[in-house]
């Protein structure tokens, strides 16, 4: 059955030269295909890579011709920005808040959701909704009232004798409130996880039942191992998400990374460097550190799944 | 279900059944309470939008006193002298434009993937795939360039074109995979019947491929709706605004007086997201549960 169906078609006995010719016809078939996919990896992702990579060495404000400085946009970054330092610290600083938040919150909806009968996909829409509407701007600015001076936010907690004030007017608490917003959106991942738990077997929790297996046992040695596959898809996801994090940080400080750049966020500087002050080159330099940091940490996640990510097919059939 | 007594006295997190009645209204007391704090902000926004200039942050109450139909009226003579209706128009038209090319490219390219031989498709394919990790903002600038080298900027194409050339692999992605679980049989019959791949693309798979084709459609829709960053570089003339960039306006601005109809014309930027939502839920949630399963 399986034989047949990955079989190329056309192996069946028929003469030669026809196979011959029909093989050629059916790769010019795909390049046609393909076509706009190549067009489009070449020309708007490959090269601008490469040109990327390549103006990251100059000086280039978009008029004049990009003059050749070597690595001095790096160095200038590394050595003599503090405000690029301070991005680098803000992003990673929301970026472990909103993330491990995020998905907990998430893992236990998803927990919650699953022993449901009742309502169980009104639940599930209801939660999801936030994880579209929260890109918008209307969202973020409806996050900036709220978290502001006097804002909502500030009134319930005034109001149980904490003033904190504005969240977005303090530094420390306006990257939180960023981070807030993220975390609301908890929907998508939650969906994903809800999908995965379903297709645990039961058996397995009713064998740890019978054995007197407490919730928590279940939850450590069935439901995490069964579910490392999915946490693993959302931890990779979410976190190259929120490294690219510009929508809700630009609302909250009216774009310009307030108060005492406490939300300048990277994206958010490198925009301000690159389109506000024109220094293309330095952005670049700063789009390549950004890609390759990225890059590390997807590869660190990934080389350290092998520990903790449990692929059940492996040991029952070895592979697919 | 309370009758049987319980052979088992711990709940397991996998069996729903065993649950007695009160564990369960207490999980589902809870779910409405985190649901309420989620709602929340959206319940703000609609309230707000009908509020009076004086109310907007003076009044600790939820709801407007009388309702300001004005915050609306006011919010349709829209930003820098460019009513609503033209915003509306502008976003549509980029939302629009997208989705069409997100649909054509991406199922043109995860045929090839999923179901035509052809040389380097391993690595071709393994490549499609990295791309949807890489962030945006390492091609941004040379984009830019480019574009503005085609006399490009500040029109539509640099949110369209794009999307014609199946730039969102994670829609290709979703396609292959959705293509590969469709019988091979069918297009066997179809080829034994003389359909070559262009017929039985066109006239087997494609109908058959619908559902993923309406969740691309969606998202994307929603996704270019959403878009601020795109926008926010490639458009500057009031003209070819969208609501989200005119409500970007308001950011910089931040008299009081305007709190009522920037959150109108927030509603106005929502409402199409809304809408989709409802009508299409299913789509959007099996689509998102689908594609952290299979990758």
């Amino acid at each position: 059955m399986t034989a047949t169906a990955t079989r190329p078609p056309d192996a069946a006995p028929p003469a030669t030269g026809g196979k011959r010719a029909r093989k050629r016809e059916r790769q010019g078939a795909a390049w046609v295909f393909l076509s706009p996919w190549v067009i489009g990896a070449t020309v708007l992702t490959l090269l601008p890579m490469a040109v990327s990579l390549y103006l990251s060495f100059t000086d280039y404000n978009m008029f004049d011709a990009p003059r050749w400085i070597g690595f001095r946009n790096y160095t200038q970054m590394f050595t003599e920005d503090p405000r690029y330092w301070r991005s680098v610290t803000t992003t990673l600083t929301y970026v472990v808040i909103a993330v491990p938040l995020q998905l907990a919150l998430a893992l236990a909806v998803a927990i919650a959701l699953k022993s449901v009968k009742r309502g169980k996909g009104f639940y599930r829409s209801a939660f999801y909704a936030p994880s579209l509407l929260g890109a918008s701007m209307s969202i973020a600015l409806v996050w900036r009232a709220i978290f502001n001076d006097g804002g909502s936010v500030d009134n319930l907690l005034s109001g149980m004798g904490i003033d904190i004030g504005g969240w977005i007017n303090k530094p420390g608490w306006a990257i939180l409130s960023v981070a807030l917003l993220t975390i609301w959106q908890f929907g998508a991942p939650m969906v994903i996880f809800l999908a995965g738990l379903q297709q645990i077997p039961a058996e397995l929790y009713e064998a740890a039942a019978v054995d007197g297996a407490s919730w928590w046992r279940q939850f450590r040695s069935i439901t995490i191992p069964m579910l490392s596959p999915v946490l693993f898809f959302n931890l990779v996801l979410q976190m190259i998400q929120a490294f690219q994090v510009f929508t809700p940080a630009f609302a909250v400080s009216a774009g310009k990374g307030g108060p005492a750049d406490s939300t300048l966020v990277y994206t958010l500087y490198l925009y301000d460097r690159g389109f506000t002050a024109s220094h293309m080159g330095y952005a670049s330099a700063m789009a390549w550190v950004l890609l390759l940091a990225i890059g590390l940490v997807t590869a660190v996640l990934f080389r350290t799944s092998r520990a903790w990510v449990f692929y059940a097919n492996d040991t029952n059939e070895g592979g697919r | 279900m309370t009758t049987a007594p319980s052979t088992t006295p711990i709940t397991a997190p996998g069996a729903a059944r065993k649950r007695p009645a009160p564990a369960r209204i207490t999980l589902h007391i809870c779910l409405i309470a985190v649901l309420l704090v989620m709602l929340y902000p959206l319940a703000w926004l609609v309230a707000t939008s009908f509020k009076p200039a004086d109310e907007v942050i003076a009044s600790l109450r939820l709801l407007p006193s009388h309702f300001a139909w004005g915050n609306y009226s006011t919010a349709l003579d829209g930003v820098n002298e460019v009513g609503v209706g033209r915003l509306l128009w502008n976003s549509l038209l980029i939302a629009c434009g997208a989705v069409l090319g997100n649909v054509i490219s991406c199922s043109l390219a995860a045929y090839a993937f999923a179901r035509l031989r052809f040389r380097m498709r391993g690595p071709l394919f393994a490549f499609m795939i990295a791309t949807i990790m890489l962030p945006h903002h390492a091609i941004l600038i040379p984009q830019y360039i480019i574009f503005n080298q085609l006399g490009m900027v500040n029109t539509y194409w640099p949110m369209i074109l794009p999307k014609f050339l199946a730039t969102d692999a994670f829609f290709v992605f979703l396609i292959v995979q959705f293509m590969r679980g469709l019988p091979r049989e069918l297009e066997e019959a179809a080829r034994i019947d003389g359909c070559g791949p262009f017929r039985s693309f066109f006239s087997v798979i494609l109908p058959l491929t619908r559902p993923a084709l309406i969740t691309t459609a969606i998202f994307t829709f929603i996704w270019t709706w959403n878009d601020f960053f795109t926008q926010l570089i490639y458009l500057f003339e009031p003209e070819k605004f969208t609501l989200t960039l005119a409500l970007r306006s308001f950011v910089d601005a931040s008299s009081q007086s305007a709190f009522g109809p920037m959150f109108a014309m927030s509603v106005f930027a929502l409402l199409p997201i809304v809408l989709f939502f409802l009508a299409f839920q299913r789509f959007l949630v099996e689509g998102m549960a689908g594609s952290g399963l299979k990758g």
